[in-house]
């Protein structure tokens, strides 16, 4: 599947292809991430594409291919060959009719059937090596490329990740990379023999009877036009099936993953009346692409007979006039019948081009995104901190122009506890963000034991910062192998250390496998908390000297959420933490409290001196406490409802 | 075998476009094998016996043969896909309406990506094998038989000669079908690993830049791509060796017709023209010949997907309407649980037949503060929240794990508007409990009543539709939100969606919507808060004005903002009707007139709140963790 590259952000300056809707899809210069917008059908579907060759792009993807210069000759050259032993088969059958048949000569037969034996031999050998050759040198330069594009994923930096969908960069990485691939192996390799088989079949034509041959090419551009037509319209037709179709799967699927409301409302009925009829316009569509590609064997096949009824009806006149031979006559019937592969494939390989010039242009659009965090050249490792962070007047924006922290200032000294609070958007993530530096910025600075973190590399400083995330995220793999991705080289007492100083290690203890269990995709065995105190544990082995903690906001059980306490006391223990803070008791151990509203800081101290203030803070916690306090005796908070829909 | 016979069954339904279908085969592959002879008497007697008329007329004859097999071959193709897309669409439908209507211990475990790639990918091969599969095989047997048949009449030892080499193509062919292919699955295999690994990486990219794990998450890439790599380049090079070896072989037959027939020309006892059409139709006998790797591929694996494809609509639904079922009178609300017990692993069998006696109601009903279930003792009840004295309570009991019971001996009676409040930590069967009201599972003892109907003795329908639930995780479907909340009555007026919407507290976020009422919300809409979700999810449970609502853990996965707006819609839901709540927060349930603390499948306490907070036990642990510190902050903000 080739993606279209629609609604990605224009680097500035870089071109954009004109699609064949004829509207420039991106506004060069345009910058900046790319605004939310619904995903529209077409977007899903393959091609509209453009056009079939671009010279930056061949060239840059010859590059690729240039280390493995020779065997990609050599495939030609064996090509060539098969092309050769191919256009001479009938040209053999002719000779033995024409010479050895006619005259009688035993000898010349077998010599003719010996020749031919050779050219089925030459096919043979040749095929094999040539396909050999160019898968692998396709497939080394499919595996080059992706590892150079995954290579320069992980480099580039979050506001990349913001704008770009998981999906996109999956669509890259695997369609438009095939789709690349794809022409350049097979594509140049059959282009070039397509070209030879069809120069060849003309010269033969024309020496054996100029004019017969002339007639009989009045076929080809028929031929030619006739499979170009067919195939637009039909990949129009499989195009729309596709659109359906994935509206079929997209329904059944919601069905089969809802199905407990489904059930629950008693909606069968209504649903199956639903599916049926997507189903049946499916249906539609897919009979309609029938029936257009069911003709084209048949049309293909009567254009053909319009060639064999001119040879057989015009060329019998030459044979009976001397100006052919019967094995001439043969061979034009032959040779006739070969000119439709050469050019069903070329029509083809167009189309593969196309999909191949869109699909490098995205690719290498990836390639040349610069990251937007980079490391300064010549900047240091971060030597091993204590962990004293200073944030002075940091000013900072994701979209230029609108900053989201508006001069923030604060300190932290070893072991603090910094407590972050405040409404969605006050910038409390923001300020995770730059910590760990996955983004710039705009001015001010902030220092890690006096180094502006800047200067140093961006590896070293995240070595040393912890960060658990409120919705932790498991790789597929064993609890081990989760524990072991913050210290790669972990001990076996190590992992289960620190997962006793997580509470976690009695649950793992009970499960059949113990460490050896599979978390699953997106860790469906564990429940909400335990995958929480697997991210602790996570963590917790990595020992960093400075933890971020985002924490979660949905609710577990009273059990799970006394382990959760515990293991948040023993995780921030002797750290410089930072923490987004939801739960009381974790905002009651800060050593300092910052107070965020609309990018500032505009309260700051411990629990019991914001409280005296009586400011901002204290009606924040008055209003989230009073109402889940007060719970379901609606009456008396209604008054403060207004507020908190802010 | 009787897999394919059954899937041929679904074919059988067109059996007239079928024949059809294979009649116009048969005219095609019919007139296809005239043209080699009229070339021959073209050469032969055309040219041969200087016959110049003929040659026009073979001329006309050729378009004529060749314009009327084109139509056949037209129809030929046209139908059979036309018969094979019937039966994909056939299968889809009833694929699509058995797993809706498959009760939860069926979607329980299975997988939607599993059930998903049997209703696209298995239906396909089912739809190849009964299209193309059956007319290739067809088409085999007739080619081979007419083009033998012909072959053997214009010169028998050269037939003999030229063919030597088929079963050889046919080993050959065979041998590609089954050891070629299977490469190729196993390169799908690794491609989908592949993907695996990029797509974790993508999704997961601030763990692994956090960690800064950038080098070990390339190493995991690299060792996949290398394997892809190494995979397609050793597929290709087998492919390469066979694909080309049939060609091959069949190139030796056109050698011995060359050499043998040629020969045979020589001596008089061939024509050219026959020499000619011989090749010809050693070439026609080449393409099915090589077909047959191929169908044994669809063959093969049209079996083990219509195996697939025939699990999921033989699958029995433990929950089944019996066949006089009356429809549900409507509700009162008076729910009554009598002696449930319950397990997962025996809701998975078919239910006994047969109407069972509903049980007396049970005489003791403890509706005062206490301990349920006389065989708890309130201490081990209550140390029993503890993980470290939880043990396994399969073992505890006796009883084999495979069948712990989710919830045991339950006994519960609520009156028409009453609010039960249900708390317990994860695991306890709270779900269980109320999913048992609408009858997603069926009882494995015991009866579950509604207004004194067994919910087993009432159509399923009827009684669904009375009653309503906001589940823990809100699911809403990619359809407008006025859909939405019409989603269990698709005919409600806008008014009363308007209303239902106002009722949850969602009409005003609903009023900034792009669209409003007409958004688009789901995968190709706008993308809505937990809080919204949960919103919209309570007014369609509204719309349908149960009188028994069940609200499982609503306010779970939303900010203490969210929940306090949901709170408020909450109470306007519940007046006035039966309602069951799951909480893991004690503000969510305090005020419930009958709050259930469960906890390993059995009530362990029961009372209200205040009756619970004043005696020792669960209840007050939970008590003290969550609201006692908020309560103490409230009085420390008041000092202050």
């Amino acid at each position: 599947m080739i993606q279209s590259g629609q609604g990605g952000p224009a680097p500035a300056g870089r071109r954009w292809f004109v699609r064949a809707t004829g509207a420039a899809v991106a506004t060069p210069g345009q910058s900046g991430p790319a605004p939310a917008r619904p995903r529209d059908a077409a977007d899903d579907e393959d091609e509209v594409l453009g056009k079939a060759y671009d010279p930056r792009i061949v060239r840059r993807t010859w590059s690729y291919v240039r280390p493995h210069q020779a065997k990609m000759l050599a495939a030609l050259g064996l090509m060539l060959c098969i092309a050769t032993a191919n256009l001479l088969q009938p040209y053999l059958v002719k000779l033995a009719i024409d010479v050895a048949i006619q005259n009688a000569d035993l000898g010349l037969l077998t010599l003719a059937a010996l020749a031919y034996v050779g050219t089925a031999l030459v096919i043979w050998l040749a095929t094999y090596g040539q396909s050999y050759l160019m898968s692998w040198v396709g497939q080394s330069v499919l595996f080059a490329m992706r590892r150079e594009l995954f290579v320069h994923l992980q480099r580039l930096s979050f506001s990349f990740y913001d704008r770009m969908e998981a999906g996109r960069i999956m669509s890259r990485m695997t369609g438009d990379v095939s789709a690349l691939n794809d022409f350049l192996t097979s594509g140049i390799v059959a282009i070039a023999s397509d070209f030879f088989v069809l120069i060849g079949i003309v010269v033969i034509m024309f020496t054996l009877n100029w004019q017969l041959a002339l007639l009989t090419m009045g076929v080809v551009p028929v031929i030619a036009i006739a499979t170009h037509v067919y195939r637009s319209r039909s990949r129009q037709l499989y195009r729309e099936v596709r659109q359906q179709n994935a509206i079929v799967t997209g329904h059944l699927a919601e069905n089969i993953s809802s199905v407990r409301v489904v059930q629950a409302f008693a909606r069968e009925d209504v649903n199956l009346r639903q599916f049926e009829r997507v189903n049946r316009e499916n249906l539609r569509r897919l009979l309609r692409a029938a029936a257009f590609s069911a003709g084209f064997n048949p049309v293909i096949t009567l254009i053909s007979t319009l060639a064999t009824v001119i040879i057989i009806a015009f060329g019998g006149q030459r044979v009976l006039e001397g100006a052919l031979t019967i094995g001439g006559l043969y061979a034009f019937l032959a040779y006739t019948g070969r000119f439709f592969e050469p050019i069903n494939d070329l029509s083809s390989k167009y189309n593969s081009m196309q999909a191949a010039m869109a699909g490098g242009e995205r690719v290498y659009e990836l390639l040349d995104t610069p990251p937007a965090v980079q490391d300064k050249p010549g900047a240091r490792d971060l030597p091993p901190i204590t962990g004293h962070v200073v944030f002075d007047q940091v000013v900072f924006e994701y979209v230029p122009g609108i900053p989201v922290l508006k001069g923030v200032s604060f300190q932290a000294a070893p072991g603090d506890i910094v407590a972050l609070v405040g409404h969605t958007g006050a910038g409390k993530s923001s300020i995770i963000n730059i910590l760990l530096r996955f983004y710039d910025i705009k001015s001010g600075s902030i220092t890690i034991d006096g180094y502006d973190i800047r200067d140093v590399t961006a590896h070293s400083l995240r070595r040393q910062v912890g960060l658990v995330l409120q919705e932790p995220f498991l790789f597929s793999g064993t609890i081990r192998e989760n524990i072991r991705y913050g210290k790669l080289d972990a001990t076996e007492p190590e992992i289960v250390a620190a997962a006793k100083a997580v509470n976690l290690h009695e649950f793992v203890e009970s499960l059949p496998f113990g460490y050896d269990t599979e978390v699953h995709e997106r860790g469906s065995t564990l429940s909400q908390g335990q995958r929480q105190l697997l991210s602790f544990a996570r963590a917790l082995i990595a020992d960093p000297r400075i933890l971020i903690l985002d924490e979660a906001t949905s609710s577990v059980d009273t059990t799970t959420e006394k382990l959760i306490q515990q293991a948040l006391q023993v995780l921030m223990r002797g750290r410089t933490s930072f923490v987004i803070a939801h739960r009381l008791s974790t905002i009651k151990a800060a050593t300092q409290i910052l107070v965020l509203s609309h990018g500032e800081i505009i309260e700051r101290g411990t629990h019991e001196e914001l409280l005296k203030r009586r400011g901002y803070y204290y009606n924040l916690y008055s209003m989230q406490f009073r109402s889940q306090e007060l719970g379901l005796r609606r009456d008396l908070v209604e008054d403060e409802a207004p507020m908190l829909s802010r | 075998m009787n897999v394919l016979l059954r899937l041929l069954r679904y074919a059988y339904r067109y059996r007239f476009f079928t024949v059809l279908a294979y009649l116009c085969l048969l005219a095609t592959t019919g007139l296809n094998l005239t043209q080699p002879i009229i070339i021959a008497q073209v050469i032969d007697r055309g040219i041969g016996q200087r016959d110049a008329p003929f040659l026009l007329l073979a001329a006309g004859l050729l378009v004529v043969v060749n314009v009327t097999s084109s139509l056949f071959n037209f129809a030929t193709s046209y139908l059979n896909e036309f018969v094979s897309q019937r039966v994909a669409y056939d299968l889809r439908n009833a694929l699509y309406d058995h797993l809706q209507r498959l009760s939860f211990a069926y979607h329980d475990r299975a997988k939607t990506g599993e059930l998903m790639s049997r209703v696209t990918s298995d239906v396909d091969s089912a739809r190849i094998f009964t299209g193309q599969g059956i007319l290739q095989t067809v088409n085999t047997v007739v080619v081979y038989v007419t083009v033998l048949a012909l072959m053997f009449s214009l010169h028998w030892r050269l037939a003999l000669l030229s063919l030597v080499t088929m079963p050889f193509l046919a080993y050959t062919a065979i041998q590609y079908g089954t050891k070629v292919r299977p490469l190729y699955s196993r390169i799908q295999r690794q491609w989908a690993q592949l993907t695996a690994v990029l797509q974790e990486n993508v999704t997961g990219v601030r763990v692994v830049k956090a960690f800064a794990r950038e080098r070990f998450e390339v190493e995991k890439f690299e060792r996949e791509n290398q394997a892809y790599m190494e995979r397609n380049v050793a597929a290709t090079r087998l492919q390469a060796l066979v694909y080309p070896l049939m060609v091959l072989i069949t190139s030796v037959g056109t050698i011995s017709i060359l050499w043998y027939g040629g020969q045979e020309t020589i001596r008089g006892h061939l024509t050219i023209g026959t020499l000619l059409a011989f090749n010809s139709y050693l070439a026609r006998l080449a393409q099915p010949t090589r077909m047959l790797g191929f169908i044994i591929g669809w063959v093969s694996r049209a079996t083990a997907s219509g195996e697939r494809l025939f699990e999921i609509l033989d699958a029995p639904s433990p929950v089944t309407e019996r066949p006089h079922a009356i429809p549900m009178p409507p509700i009162q609300g008076r729910v009554v649980f009598d002696h449930v017990s319950f397990s997962y692993s025996q809701a998975t069998a078919p239910l006994p037949q047969g109407v069972r006696q509903v049980r007396q109601p049970p005489a003791e009903r403890v509706t005062d503060a206490g301990f349920a279930t006389p065989r708890a003792p309130s201490g081990s009840a209550g140390a029993r929240l503890l993980p470290a004295e939880a043990g396994t309570p399969g073992a505890q009991r006796g009883v084999d794990v495979e069948r712990t019971l989710a919830l045991e001996d339950i006994c519960l009676e609520v009156e028409p508007d009453q609010v039960v409040g249900l708390i317990g930590h994860t695991g306890a069967g709270k779900s269980t409990l109320v999913s048992l009201i609408p009858r997603f599972y069926d009882v494995t003892a015991g009866a579950v009543l509604i207004d004194g109907h067994d919910v087993r003795t009432v159509q399923l329908k009827s009684l669904r539709r009375q009653i309503g639930i906001v589940m823990q995780e809100s699911l809403l479907f990619s359809a407008t939100v006025a859909e939405n909340i019409a989603y269990g009555r698709p005919d409600a007026s806008m008014a009363e969606i308007e209303r239902a919407a106002r009722a949850a507290q969602a009409w005003e976020f609903i009023q900034e919507l792009p669209e409003k009422f007409d958004t688009k919300i789901g995968e190709r809409g706008v993308t809505l808060s937990g809080g919204q979700r949960q919103r919209l999810a309570i007014a369609r449970a509204l719309l349908i004005d149960p009188r028994i609502l069940i609200l499982d853990d609503a306010t779970a996965s939303v900010d203490m903002r969210t929940e306090f707006l949901i709170q408020q819609a909450l109470q306007q839901v519940m007046k006035g009707r039966t309602t069951f709540v799951i909480a893991q927060r004690l503000t969510t349930i305090m005020n419930a007139d009958q709050i259930l603390v469960l906890d390993h499948g059995r009530i362990v306490q029961r009372g209200t709140h205040e009756q619970l907070v004043a005696q020792p036990g669960p209840y007050r642990q939970i008590y003290d963790l969550q609201l006692r510190d908020q309560e103490e902050v409230l009085k420390e903000m008041q000092a202050v």
